[in-house]
């Protein structure tokens, strides 16, 4: 046993594939530590909130402020009110001027201001512009100004008797700093459609569906292999009872059955659990199959003949004789089943035959969410791309832990 | 050929045997959903209806027409019936349409757009995993992992991204659908330019998932096939590498067309939920739509086609592997 763990340790992709595996299981295990509380809590009002840090406008106004002369500040005020359309526009007139724009970058602001700062003329009648549109640029140019100079802006509020109390004044050289802010978060993959925090409606949906792939995976590894040993080992009738369910469920797709049971359960009787049982009821054939084969190469061996020469018991020959020889092979379709199950939830969750939306989130069932709300046309990557991600990192540990036991039982295989 | 008869003979046994489980199977599941549809179906159409004997009559006039009135054994002998006259019912959610000609408007689509991309996925991964095997050094180390990473990215997961980097990002192809939404079906050389440049997308994105599993595959069957006593014999007698590869290569493609059989509707179950990311106008949509309109006629017979569609493939590959199997040939010949 120990020699066989070595050796398994000693296979690089078995070691890559359990290294992102125990680490995909530290982050389930280590976040909610972080960051406790409901995973379905809805903290945003709106859908979509992008990834980063949010501090309390209400609260930094309040902060004890630090004077703070950054050189480019100025610039970079101005450049997050300058809107697309306006940058468009001063590009316009610069080129209505016969002034070369071809080479300027519209998104450097500092670049943009100094052209316009330099070539700029109120007077000027650039050809075909209405006086209408050079209002427009007056009122822009302006703007523009008034942005860029040291003017100071006053927050007030109302107190009891109606009049406003002045609260602060904030000058364009204040800063706070962010950890003297009492209320900021950190939403490092911004929230969903709902407005829960993606990273920890994440961890906890990694969490369901691992949980998912283990039952399902259990559940078929059990079936599949009670009844490839029986009609491997027992042979005659009951095999033949045995192999026709089983070729006939190995045609018939598993995921039409899936969702045929799915369906015929009801959305509300569909936890997690009661999920992860159809999956695994639907998905033994093929371990059913290679364990049989297994049985067969090992039935009339002479350690098996032996003890069934010693009058052991049919079960007793199973787990003492022919159990261990196969064991690997069992360790290997479980880890297989597991990735395919929760690969199974999340198809079925995306055609609309998930788990109870209640209770706890799914990688299918955010997957399912942000395609409902279109967050891949929207461009809301954080929605969906982590839950794929999540999905392929899983299954490719899986994989790459199954291949290294592949190659270290499978001698032939070896690189 | 008078030696195939058997093997055939059988093989066609074996497909009416789980062609009649699959279809007792697509009846019975959907019926034992808890809630009444007929109810449900009644509630539509008897909105605003006060009078409680009008909604009665409502009901029974649709428990007739759906026949859920009449016990279990009979439904299904009526069902069968049915469907030998190629009627597979009456849609709830797109009353009164029939189910056969919701089906067959989808299903031209499905097949269209699956079976080339199964096909050329699976050529395709065959020809890396063999190159893979055969070249090893360098090719395989970088190949390998990237197959096998992308092997598990989920068929929708795939379509999603390829959706938003070809379509929303660079804007090189259409978000979706089968064809242009101010289109009408007709067979107009723009009408198929834009069928063309929807199909691009889904395609791909079977493609490029089922290369992955099969390139894998294929590389442990041609090294197994490799390391196998007649390839070390044949270089003995010093025979050229060329022709032995050439026979490495056609024995690792037999366990591939079985894996291909065996997988066919893992495969197509996976392409059938990429479709729906794509809302192209198949199979897969369809039953999305079906299930969230809570409409088990379509479902059971979108089902069922489905598992017609995979027994029908999953025969044919038997078939191919008979003749391209020389084990079986000779078992046959004796």
């Amino acid at each position: 046993m120990k020699n066989t763990l070595r050796q398994i340790f000693h296979s690089s992709k078995f070691v890559a594939g359990f290294i992102i595996f125990v680490g995909i299981l530290l982050l389930l295990i280590i976040y909610p530590l972080i960051n406790p509380g409901n995973p379905l809590e809805m903290i945003g009002v709106g859908t979509f909130a992008e990834p980063g840090t949010y501090v309390s406008v209400y609260d930094t106004v309040t902060t004890e402020t630090e004077t703070l002369k950054l050189p480019d500040a100025a610039v970079k005020r101005l450049g997050n009110v300058l809107k697309e359309a306006d940058r468009q526009k001063m590009a316009d007139w610069l080129s209505a001027m016969e002034i070369d724009v071809s080479g300027l970058d519209l998104s450097d602001t500092d670049a943009l201001l100094a052209v316009w700062k330099e070539n700029y003329d109120e007077t000027a009648r650039p050809a075909g512009m209405t006086k209408a549109e050079r209002n427009y640029y007056k009122r822009l140019n302006a703007s523009l100004g008034s942005l860029g100079s040291a003017g100071k802006m006053t927050v007030t509020e109302k107190d009891s008797s109606g009049e406003e109390q002045v609260v602060a004044t904030i000058g364009t050289e204040d800063y706070v700093n962010v950890k003297d802010v009492p209320n900021t978060k950190n939403l490092v993959l911004g929230t969903d459609n709902f407005g829960r925090d993606v990273l920890k409606e994440l961890v906890s949906a990694a969490g369901t569906s691992i949980f998912i792939g283990l039952i399902a995976g259990a559940v078929a590894t059990v079936i599949g292999l009670l009844l490839g040993l029986l009609s491997g080992y027992l042979g005659g009738l009951v095999d033949d009872i045995i192999m026709f369910i089983t070729n006939i469920f190995t045609v018939i797709p598993g995921f039409v059955l899936l969702i045929l049971i799915s369906y015929s359960i009801g959305q509300d009787k569909r936890g997690a659990p009661v999920v992860a049982l159809v999956i695994g009821l639907t998905s033994w054939t093929w371990t059913a199959r290679s364990v049989r084969s297994q049985v067969i190469s090992l039935r009339n061996r002479d350690h098996v003949n032996l003890s069934r020469l010693s009058g052991h018991g049919l079960f007793r020959i199973l787990a003492t004789d022919i159990l261990p020889y196969i064991a690997s092979y069992v360790v290997m379709a479980f880890i297989l089943q597991v990735s395919s199950g929760i690969l199974a939830e999340a198809q079925l969750s995306l055609l609309g035959l998930g788990p109870k939306t209640t209770e706890v989130p799914t990688l299918g069932l955010m997957m399912n969410w942000a395609m409902l709300y279109s967050a891949h046309l929207n461009g809301s990557w954080w929605a969906y791309f982590p839950v794929i991600l999540m999905i392929t990192l899983i299954s490719f540990s899986l994989n790459l832990m199954n291949t290294g036991l592949d190659q270290v039982f499978n001698p032939t295989l070896r690189d | 050929m008078k030696g195939y008869r058997k093997y055939f003979g059988k093989k066609i046994i074996w497909f009416l045997i789980t062609l009649v489980v699959a279809v007792i199977l697509n009846f019975v599941l959907p019926r034992l959903m808890p809630n009444d549809p007929v109810a449900a179906i009644t509630g539509k159409m008897a909105q605003g209806v006060t009078d409680a004997s009008a909604s009665q009559r409502i009901y029974e006039k649709y428990q007739e027409e759906f026949g859920t009135n009449k016990p279990m054994i009979e439904q299904f002998f009526i069902f069968v019936g049915n469907l030998f006259k190629g009627d597979l019912g009456t849609s709830f959610s797109q009353y009164p349409r029939k189910v056969s000609d919701i089906l067959a408007s989808s299903l031209g689509w499905t097949i269209a757009l699956q079976l080339p991309a199964i096909i050329v996925g699976w050529l395709l991964g065959n020809l890396l995993g063999a190159l893979a095997a055969y070249i090893r050094k360098g090719f395989d180390k970088v190949l390998l992992p990237m197959a096998l990473f992308m092997s598990n990215i989920p068929a929708f997961g795939m379509a999603v991204i390829m959706l938003v980097l070809f379509a929303v990002k660079w804007k090189i192809a259409p978000t979706s659908g089968g064809y242009a939404y101010d289109m009408i079906p007709n067979f107009s050389w723009d009408f198929v330019k834009s069928v063309i440049a929807h199909y691009q997308l889904p395609f791909w994105s079977i493609v490029l998932i089922s290369i992955g599993g099969q390139a894998v595959g294929m590389r442990s069957m041609s090294i197994y096939e490799l390391n196998a006593d007649y390839v070390k014999y044949a270089r003995f007698l010093g025979i050229k590498d060329r022709k032995i590869v050439g026979y490495v290569f056609r024995n690792a493609m037999l366990p591939q067309v079985t894996g291909l059989a065996m997988s066919i509707g893992t495969m197509i179950g996976g392409a059938l939920v990429a479709e729906i990311i794509f809302s192209y106008p198949g199979l897969g949509s369809t039953m999305f739509t079906a299930i969230s309109g809570g409409d088990y006629p379509l479902i059971s017979a979108t089902t069922l086609i489905i598992t017609l569609m995979v027994l029908v493939l999953s025969f044919l590959l038997d078939i191919i592997y008979g003749f391209i199997d020389p084990r079986v040939k000779a078992a046959q010949l004796d």
